[in-house]
């Protein structure tokens, strides 16, 4: 792992390296990120290994258990979308699933998330019921919003979870001011923010990295690099590939994490949780990871090579984390197959419940409209 | 457990896929995630990635084939697993899919095929006012209606004001809000004023300004709005008889007095040489002037009323025909239409007339009296609404006070464009006609 | 009652809605150490603290997504545009955010803030400075708009957008900044949103007026008075919700309308209000309404050919004239 520090107020830069998996020496090259992944291969997994340890037993498994809920979770979604059940867009997560379990696992339930609209698996870590997103995705009134969000917008107030947002980027700023609110408010709570490697190149980030900057604001600006914005890769969009070296503009502590390694996104968040709640003071955390399945279900994949997907394939961040909890002895195969079946049947569950759950009422066409409607409005 | 494969909704606005290629065999590992077989959408081709891990067993689909959404099209299982009954399953799901939109083609066929049938076409069209088909009902309102202000409109409506009668102050002519006001103070037309409609009509026509014409020395003439009954009856007769539905009229005239007063004319000047026809124009153009629904045209949305009877008058020449045309017959003396008649004939033959001279008459005569011709219908010469076939004059016998005299009897027919002139109107066009021909002193009173 | 600017209205509303509230904070460029742009915010940072104003960066983009978020989260902020021609850089986050938070989350996030500044035509700034954008505003379900045309309107007004639980955009007309008027100093003094004002009663015609139109039709009034010709002059004051009950009202009774803005008249508020007239006063209506807007042109910066473009009395009284057949 690589701190980028230079200047004066790069706060957490010492407990930077206790992670470091990739030599000062060898940073990573976005021109050929797979390459050195693999290379590092058995470093990393020996890496992974070595975190282990710093987890109770119930906690990892807490971890894989909430990786494979969300991964069956969505391999469910993308069967119903087929189906025609599900509407408008679809966006999968899977081959992602280490860093929203991994990040929102270091945060406090009172701590606040916001993300894209790739977001089933953000909204499930961070405490919405599966039947709840799977209603929505059903446009179901039992829905997180009521069916008025869909698969793009979900939201659950009751665990701070405030939205995907489907403007690339758009979501950056509205974290920032929400970190803006806890400092303001004198809470310690922080802001976990998630977006893709593609909304860097939107103005919002670059404007709210110089703010939160600028006003010390408690946010973690989480940029998950799957190297492609839909079906352009990162080389033909960003003249700059290093993403977590765009910190230093803003004089803001950067960290580049394995995106694939669920522990090690764990422990960089955890850092910078540490710096947003003691320090008041804003991360930017670049994730590189990789996404299995197209942009959206309606994506016909013809911009990357099959090869290149299995290549990535191989370091699936569930089969990788499973694979060292069995090594180490956390988790039997019969304990593999409980879980299984436990997330197999939360899965059904939810579908269950949103196969069974009512449309919304037509009257909810003209509700939430204004928190306070005012009578000669025509709504 | 085997996995169903189903034709998948590859986006948002798929109905159904065709299935290029099959990326895996029969009897093939398939793993989750794996391209499982390339589908056509309505946006792209798409891989379709397994949704399940196995074998794929069966295929249901052959490339080139189409499939709706949701319909099975392949079986992922265990190798040795049993999946007939799935194919069972799917089989049926397939024939039963297929049945069904035949079905509802069949049935939703029926009404469009109905109005294909002629018959059927003038049925639909006489049940007016349900449908859509009555367009014209929709399309005529507007040019129907009186300029006037909603709120004149509302107030005339609740006062019991008959709008048809109020002249209107605003741009345009439009009735407003002062207007009504006068109205129901006393200062003119008495709210009660609703008697015969028709009559109302036509000083309304009257209000309306004469415009000159394009052509140079033709008629004056005022349009007004076509009624929404004369538009229908227009459309629908044209539907039936060419473009310019024509009815005729026939009657028989006793032509004593005319003759009478021609020799006399002819006794007193001699240069003026007047003819039979020459008197059947200036009665013609007399009787116009009474029934200027005659003295017209019909211009599709408005009907062109007159200021003057511009009579043309066929003249047979070695190439055809043509008609000159007698400029405000109503307004010429006998002695005039002879001399201007003979003028117009004469130059008609030598091929010497100016088109002003044979364009844009209001109304024809055709006479092939001169050819022992004793009754014929003439075409009407479009726009014109009307044209008078007149025929030989010969002695008949008649019956007058119970007693068998001779006459001299002559039968004209006159051809009536229906889009604008109703066989009443037609009918009342032609008595006056007959009246004054029969008894010519009326020319002078 | 103390006669004040309307500069001064506004100071008063932001001064006592954030003493009143703690959750209220005000942001964006100048308006702390430099006192507001305008003056507006004159003040406040020496009497409420660096905490509560915020002189932001000129980044309006993040900034106004930055004070949706803080309303997200529970704080009422007051994003000042130093001017709402920049408010066009943040529309995406007051469109796509601020108006469809509520509905998208199922009722789950409103959004309690105020975005406000001046808008409208300025004095010789020419095209990127001088323009009305209520009408894009107004079109979005989910904001609130509001038009203050008097310094008791604006401060009753502001405190009233500033206590309600949606974003409201709250258009100042930079050219009336320093309009005088009386206005109460009670703190409890507010003015609902969503409801309009009767400037000046009448009986032959209606005027309706928004911000800077409203004192010029009021000016077209008192001529029209000594034509004999009596208008009733109302101010909506909130463009969305619009009070079209008080508009349809003094239609009915004067059967005819004429509608004053300065803001182009492509897709405008004045269109608004004249479809709507149509649909529920046509029987009332005794000539077609009338609009006097802007002309249909970016604003030019020569003296003559600006005040072209923005509409006068003499425009306002002939329209009159014409749905009164006068002329």
């Amino acid at each position: 792992m690589r701190k980028r520090t230079s200047g004066p107020s790069r706060a957490g830069a010492e407990d930077a390296s206790a992670t470091g998996v990739m030599d000062e020496d060898a940073p990573p090259q976005a021109t050929s990120p797979p390459k050195i992944l693999q290379e590092r291969r058995q470093e990393l997994k020996q890496a992974q290994k070595n975190r282990l340890a710093d987890l109770d037993r119930d906690a990892l498994i807490n971890i894989y258990h909430q990786m494979l809920l969300v991964r069956r979770f969505e391999e469910k979604a993308a069967e119903i979308y087929s189906a025609g059940k599900i509407g408008g867009f679809c966006h999968l997560y899977i081959g992602q699933e280490a860093v929203a379990i991994g990040s929102i696992s270091a945060i406090r339930k009172d701590d606040y998330v916001l993300t894209s609209y790739r977001e089933h698996a953000h909204a499930i870590a961070k405490g919405l019921t599966p039947e709840s997103v799977m209603a929505e995705l059903y446009g179901k009134a039992t829905g997180c919003s009521k069916g008025k969000g869909g698969s793009m917008h979900m939201f659950d107030k009751e665990v701070n979870f405030l939205g995907g947002h489907a403007i690339v980027g758009g979501q950056i700023p509205l974290a920032t001011g929400v970190a803006f609110a806890a400092k303001y408010k004198g809470t310690d709570q922080v802001t976990l923010c998630f977006f893709g490697e593609a909304a860097v190149n939107q103005g919002a980030f670059h404007e709210s990295l110089n703010m939160a900057q600028l006003w010390k604001l408690p946010c973690i600006y989480i940029c998950e690099n799957n190297q492609y914005g839909m079906g352009t890769s990162l080389e033909r969009a960003m003249s700059s590939h290093d993403i977590s070296e765009k910190a230093t503009a803003y004089d803001i502590a950067s960290e580049f994490v394995d995106g694939m390694d669920v522990l090690a996104v764990r422990e960089a968040t955890l850092r910078a949780v540490e710096r947003a709640r003691k320090e008041s003071l804003p991360t930017l955390l670049e994730v590189r990871t990789y996404r299995f399945m197209g942009h959206s279900m309606s994506d016909p994949g013809n911009y990357r090579t099959r090869a290149e997907i299995e290549q990535h394939q191989e370091r699936d961040p569930i089969k990788l984390f499973s694979a060292s909890l069995k090594e180490e002895g956390v988790l039997s195969d019969s304990e593999f197959q409980k879980i299984e079946a436990e997330v197999k049947e939360q899965v059904e569950k939810a579908v269950r419940f949103a196969e069974e759950s009512p449309l919304p009422d037509p009257k909810e066409l003209y509700t939430d409209v204004y928190a306070s409607p005012i009578k000669s409005d025509q709504n | 457990m085997a996995t169903q494969v189903i034709m998948p909704k590859l986006s948002p606005t798929m109905e159904e896929g065709q299935l290029s290629r099959w990326l895996k065999k029969e009897g093939d590992k398939v793993s989750m995630g794996e391209p499982l077989a390339e589908i056509d959408t309505d946006k792209a081709t798409m891989e379709m990635q397994a949704l399940g891990s196995g074998v794929l067993r069966k295929i249901l689909i052959q490339e080139g084939e189409s499939a709706p959404l949701g319909q099975i099209i392949a079986i992922i299982g265990a190798p040795d697993e049993d999946i007939s009954a799935l194919i069972t399953q799917a089989s049926a799901a397939k024939s039963a899919k297929a049945a069904a939109p035949a079905e509802q083609s069949d049935t939703g066929s029926q009404p469009q095929s109905k109005p294909d049938g002629a018959a059927a076409t003038s049925e639909a069209k006489d049940v007016s006012g349900n449908g859509r088909g009555e367009d014209a009902q929709a399309e005529v309102v507007p040019a129907g209606r009186l300029i006037v202000s909603p709120l004149a409109a509302r107030m005339a409506a609740e006062s019991g004001i008959d709008l048809r009668a109020v002249s209107g102050s605003g741009p345009g002519g439009r009735i407003i809000k002062r207007d009504v006001e006068q109205l129901i103070s006393g200062a003119r037309i008495p709210a009660t004023a609703a008697a015969q409609p028709q009559q109302r009509h036509l000083r309304a026509v009257e209000k309306l300004p004469f415009q000159k014409s394009a052509t140079a020395q033709a008629s004056a003439y005022r349009d007004e709005p076509a009624s929404e009954m004369r538009r229908t009856i227009a459309k629908r007769l044209v539907t039936s008889l060419g473009p310019v539905p024509h009815f005729f009229l026939t009657t028989e005239i006793e032509m004593d007095r005319a003759a009478e007063m021609r020799k006399g004319i002819n006794q007193l000047d001699a240069e003026l040489k007047i003819s039979i026809n020459d008197i059947i124009i200036k009665v013609a153009a007399a009787a116009l002037t009474q029934h200027p629904q005659v003295n017209a045209s019909f211009q599709d949305k408005t009907v062109r009323y007159y200021e003057h009877a511009d009579i043309g008058v066929a003249v047979a020449i070695d190439e055809g025909l043509i008609t000159p045309i007698v400029r405000a017959a109503d307004q010429k003396s006998l002695g005039e239409i002879a001399t201007e008649v003979r003028d117009l004939a004469e130059r008609a033959r030598n091929r010497k007339l100016r088109p002003e001279e044979y364009m844009g008459a209001s109304f024809s005569i055709s006479n092939l009296g001169m050819f022992g011709i004793d009754e014929f219908t003439a075409i009407i010469n479009p726009p014109e609404a009307a044209i008078l076939a007149v025929g030989a004059m010969t002695p008949k016998p008649v019956v007058r006070n119970n007693e068998m005299v001779i006459r001299q009897m002559m039968r004209v027919t006159m051809s009536c464009d229906h889009r604008v002139v109703d066989g009443a109107t037609g009918a009342k066009f032609l008595q006056t006609f007959k009246r004054i021909l029969e008894n010519p002193l009326l020319l002078v009173v | 009652m103390p006669v004040v600017t309307m500069r001064e209205a506004l100071n008063q509303a932001l001064r006592e809605e954030m003493l009143r509230d703690e959750n209220v904070f005000l942001m964006g460029e100048e308006v702390g150490a430099y006192q507001g742009a305008y003056k507006v915010t004159k003040g406040l940072l020496e009497e409420l603290g660096d905490k509560r104003v915020i002189d932001t960066p000129i980044t309006e983009l993040g900034f106004a997504g930055l004070g949706v978020g803080a309303a997200m989260a529970g704080l009422r902020p007051i994003v000042e545009f130093m001017t709402f021609n920049f408010s066009i850089l943040a529309t995406d986050q007051i469109i796509n955010s601020a108006a469809k938070m509520l509905y998208m989350s199922g009722g789950q996030f409103k959004i309690p803030m105020v975005f406000r500044g001046p808008g409208g035509s300025a004095f010789q700034v020419s095209s990127q400075h001088s323009q009305a954008l209520e009408s894009w505003f107004a079109y979005f379900p989910g904001l609130k708009v509001v038009m203050p045309a008097t310094p008791a309107d604006a401060k009753g007004l502001l405190k009233s957008a500033i206590r309600d639980d949606d974003p409201v955009i709250f258009i100042e007309q930079e050219r009336m900044y320093g309009q005088k008027g009386e206005v109460p100093d009670d703190a409890d003094f507010t003015i609902p949103l969503g409801l309009a004002d009767v400037k000046r009663e009448g009986t032959d015609a209606t005027i309706v007026a928004r911000s800077l139109m409203v004192p010029v039709a009021l000016k077209a009034a008192e001529v029209l008075e000594k034509q004999g010709v009596s208008c009733e002059v109302i101010d909506p004051r909130t463009i969305r919700p619009l009070d079209f009950e008080t508009i349809i009202t003094s239609v009915k009774k004067t059967n005819r309308v004429v509608i004053a803005e300065e803001s182009h008249p492509f897709c405008g508020v004045a269109a608004e209000i004249s479809s709507e007239i149509m649909e529920r006063a046509f029987d009332y209506l005794d000539a077609p309404v009338k609009r006097v807007s802007g002309a249909d042109v970016p604003m030019p910066y020569a003296k003559n050919l600006e005040d072209l473009a923005i509409p006068n009395v003499d425009q306002i009284v002939a329209a009159v004239r014409q749905v009164a057949y006068l002329d």
